[in-house]
């Protein structure tokens, strides 16, 4: 757990990084600290490991000050990535990654070792282990950097900005790369990023920060989309987050009518052999032989928002559902998936 | 010190005339050379490795042994003023080859590529849009080689004609130091003067160089 | 005319050793003593120094600015000033060497060590490397191409230096030049120009290969051939960001195109 108490940092010259910061991190979880520039959340994320010392209260770290600590032996004990990645360009990439094995004594046998393991956890292959960081793209070299700060398995993590300079592709791939790596380690991690949406995907917990280095609100994604405390955090979260939230809820819990119904009457579900649906066809659409497409189907494991975004985009206002083979076995209308979502907001607010 | 002066005002005066000659002339030489040669490098790229060596080994010669050999192989006097003019134009030229190279290779291909897709043709495309951009990278090499070129002049006292350095010798022969500490002084000017007109140069004439250094800062 | 100014070069005499003369070897020891002699001391002082302002950043307009004052002293001028005012001999030589190399030294290193990527200190101070640690793991080897090609510099400025300081008296190659010019015997001038020249060469040469072997091929690009298979996509060279100024005020072509320094056979810029 990573707990920040009474914390402020302020410069010389007056500027207030950082304004009375209470925070916990808890143990095991990924924590997003997310807001606009000089909001103080990069200040905060480097008093973790002590780049930078706060101006009063203190920083723990499993109930330790990390101020009474020796500074190197700290950062050794924190995985610590950056935005640029920072790679020692005059070393391989293995050599990279065994930089805190190596301070730390490890011998460089197994160090090389847990180096190529770990290469491969983060999606590289062990031939790129000699390669120098000129020879590698973007991507991989983050994906280093991660594996760097791995290397000596230290149980918190601190991340600046580490998926930002890398284009969208890419970096959608790191983040879900990363996503079942922290289902895999489990570690305690803070994370920067100035994209709310990155936070609310990636985070178990989203602390929003406000210019003037102020905390104005600590939750959980689903919180964070359904309650935000105020203006600036509703505005910050955007528009559409009523719609966002729905990522969060599963289709398990929709009721869906038979196929039975779309079998007859003017708009009918094409299947095929197997069962799995082809197309729509009737009126205004398609023929039996080449019907209408669906756009999609959706199955219990997916999101409401999926299933929503199905029912806007379905030529006919009707998603179907298929279970893991893809054979369908339900469909619900736009207007009953309304109906339903309303009563689960009324559930909500009311529970009685 | 003071008397030294006021007695041989001519004696440096000629000296230090002799100076700027000498290391004026080759500077000159070594630009009017080096910038053909320096393009030939960049765009016919065979010509780059073999041109930029050569370069590199005339500049590791220590000038007063090309000083000593031009004559032998030009075959005229060895004790000159022309020797001294030739060998510091080929340590100029030496130097600036590979300025010239460097500096056109620094300009952005995706600049020259808009350029040409803008429809400019090779040479105007040289002198309009890749000249001026390597200017600040060729104009600090040549702040090099032009300080560089008064200091050595100097060395040319060794066969007699080294401008200021006759100031040197002078003054090692009869034990004395105030010619010597003039001719530094002096020398130690000149340079300084040189570079600094380089410097108002290049101010004018890359005024884009020094915004960019208002924005970083 | 050829045949007389050759004729001391190749004159098998002047090559062997233990005549009333020095034979060409000797003076060629001579020379090579000096040279390192002086490159040692300089070296040991302009290369702390260098670190240390580079590292800190204090003190910075003196190593900006050294190596433009230093090309600009005369050689010869200096020499004869220190010999003038403390007499013959190699000590007085050897500060004027000392005091001219030190200037090319000191730029390079500093603006070295100013081009390291900040992110790879940060990355390396976060990681919990302490700063000596930081500065010899990380900084150093990150500055060395720059910092190599500084002593490459230095060392060819010797050789010709240590030549034009036989006017004073001392030994080496210069010798030969200097005693040829007063007793207008211009073979032995010839022959040590042609011998100067070439041991001029061969030592930028053996720095080319030394810098070769120590700096690390991430850095240069001059990748195995055998790693060079597979294309990937060319990432900025991560390490070496424009130094913050530093190659617009020094405008020495060390820290743009260091020019004696990097002619080495394949052109890779060092």
């Amino acid at each position: 757990m990573i707990t920040f108490e009474g914390v402020s940092k302020v410069y010389p010259d007056g500027t207030v990084a950082v304004e009375q910061l209470d925070m916990e991190l808890p143990t095991g979880e990924l924590t997003v600290l997310v807001g606009p520039s000089g909001c103080g959340k990069t200040t905060s994320l480097r008093m973790i490991n002590r780049m930078v010392t706060p101006t009063t209260g203190r920083v723990l770290i499993d109930g330790v000050d990390v101020a009474g600590q020796d500074e190197a032996l700290l950062r050794r004990g924190i995985g610590y990535v950056i935005q640029a990645a920072g790679l020692f360009p005059h070393r391989t990439i293995v050599e990279n990654i065994m930089t805190v094995p190596a301070l730390v004594g490890t011998s460089k046998k197994t160090a090389r070792a847990t180096a190529v393991e770990l290469m491969e956890r983060v999606g590289l292959t062990s031939a790129m282990a000699d390669r120098y960081p000129v020879q590698l793209s973007g991507g991989q070299q983050q994906r280093v950097g991660v594996a760097r700060a791995l290397a000596a398995d230290p149980p918190v993590m601190i991340m600046d900005e580490p998926f930002s300079a890398v284009d969208p592709i890419v970096r959608e791939g790191l983040q879900a790369e990363f996503l079942r790596l922290q289902r895999d380690l489990g570690k305690t991690i803070a994370m920067v990023t100035h994209d709310i949406d990155e936070a609310i995907k990636l985070g178990d917990n989203v602390a929003v920060f406000q210019e003037g280095g102020r905390l104005a609100q600590f939750a959980t994604p689903r919180e964070l989309l359904a309650n935000p405390a105020d203006d600036f955090v509703a505005g910050f979260v955007g528009r559409d987050r009523g719609f966002r939230s729905l990522s969060f809820d599963s289709a398990a819990s929709l009721d869906v009518a038979p196929l039975s119904e779309v079998t007859t009457g003017p708009e009918q579900l094409v299947l095929d052999q197997a069962g799995r649906p082809l197309g729509w066809t009737g009126a205004g659409l398609g023929s039996t032989a080449s019907p209408t497409p669906t756009g999609g189907a959706f199955q219990t494991t997916d999101s409401l928002r999926l299933v929503t975004d199905l029912a806007i985009t379905s030529p006919v206002g009707v998603v179907v559902r298929v279970d893991e083979d893809g054979v369908a076995d339900g469909v619900i209308r736009h207007t009953s998936l309304m109906q339903q979502l309303e009563a689960r907001r009324r559930r909500e607010v009311d529970p009685a | 010190m003071i008397q030294y002066l006021q007695n041989n005002v001519a004696v440096i005066q000629a000296a230090l005339s002799q100076h700027v000659f000498l290391a004026l002339v080759p500077v000159l030489i070594g630009i009017v050379v080096s910038l053909p040669v320096g393009y030939l490098a960049v765009r016919f790229g065979f010509l780059y490795h073999p041109l930029l060596n050569l370069s590199g080994i005339l500049y590791a010669v220590p000038s007063i042994a090309l000083i000593v050999l031009v004559p032998t192989i030009v075959g005229i006097q060895i004790l000159s003023p022309l020797n001294i003019i030739i060998a510091l134009s080929v340590y100029t030229i030496a130097l600036l080859v590979r300025v010239v190279a460097d500096g056109l290779k620094s300009v952005d291909p995706l600049v020259t590529e808009a350029a040409s897709a803008m429809g400019y043709r090779r040479l105007r495309r040289l002198v309009s849009v890749e000249l001026p951009i390597a200017l600040p990278v060729m104009l600090a090499g040549l702040r090099v080689a032009t300080v560089a070129n008064v200091s050595l002049v100097s060395v040319g006292a060794l066969i007699g004609v080294g401008g200021l350095g006759a100031l040197f010798t002078r003054g090692q022969q009869l034990d004395y130091t105030p010619p010597i500490v003039v001719g530094i002084v002096l020398s130690v000017l000149l340079a300084a003067v040189c570079d600094g007109i380089i410097v108002l140069v290049q101010r004018r004439v890359t005024p884009w160089t020094r915004a960019a250094g208002r924005i970083a800062a | 005319m050829s045949d007389g100014l050759l004729g001391y070069l190749l004159d098998p005499a002047n090559w062997q050793g233990g005549g009333v003369r020095a034979s060409i070897p000797e003076l060629v020891l001579t020379h090579l003593w000096y040279t390192v002699q002086a490159l040692v001391v300089a070296a040991v002082i302009a290369l702390p120094l260098g670190l240390y302002i580079g590292h800190t950043g204090k003190g910075s307009f003196i190593a900006i600015n050294a190596a433009n004052a230093g090309r600009s002293l005369p050689t010869l001028g200096l020499i004869i000033l220190l010999v003038v005012i403390m007499g013959l001999g190699f000590g007085p030589v050897l500060i004027a060497l000392v005091i001219l190399a030190i200037p090319p030294i000191l730029t390079t290193t500093y603006a070295g060590i100013r081009a390291v990527d900040p992110a790879a200190i940060d990355a390396a101070r976060g990681m919990g490397m302490r700063p000596l640690q930081v500065l010899f793991r990380v900084e150093v080897p990150i500055a060395l191409p720059l910092i190599s090609s500084g002593l490459r510099n230095a060392l060819l400025q010797l050789v010709a230096t240590s030549t034009v300081a036989a006017y004073v008296g001392i030994g080496g190659l210069g010798r030969l030049l200097i005693d040829g010019l007063s007793l207008n015997d211009y073979g032995r001038v010839v022959a040590g120009a042609v011998v100067v020249a070439a041991l001029a060469i061969v030592l930028d040469l053996l720095a080319a290969g030394t810098q070769r072997l120590v700096v690390s091929p991430g850095l240069t690009g001059r990748i195995p051939k055998r790693q060079l298979r597979r294309t990937a996509p060319a990432a900025p060279a991560p390490a070496l960001a424009p130094a913050d100024g530093v190659a617009a005020t020094t405008s020495t072509p060390e820290t743009s195109t260091p020019a004696p320094a990097s002619s080495d056979r394949d052109g890779a810029s060092s």
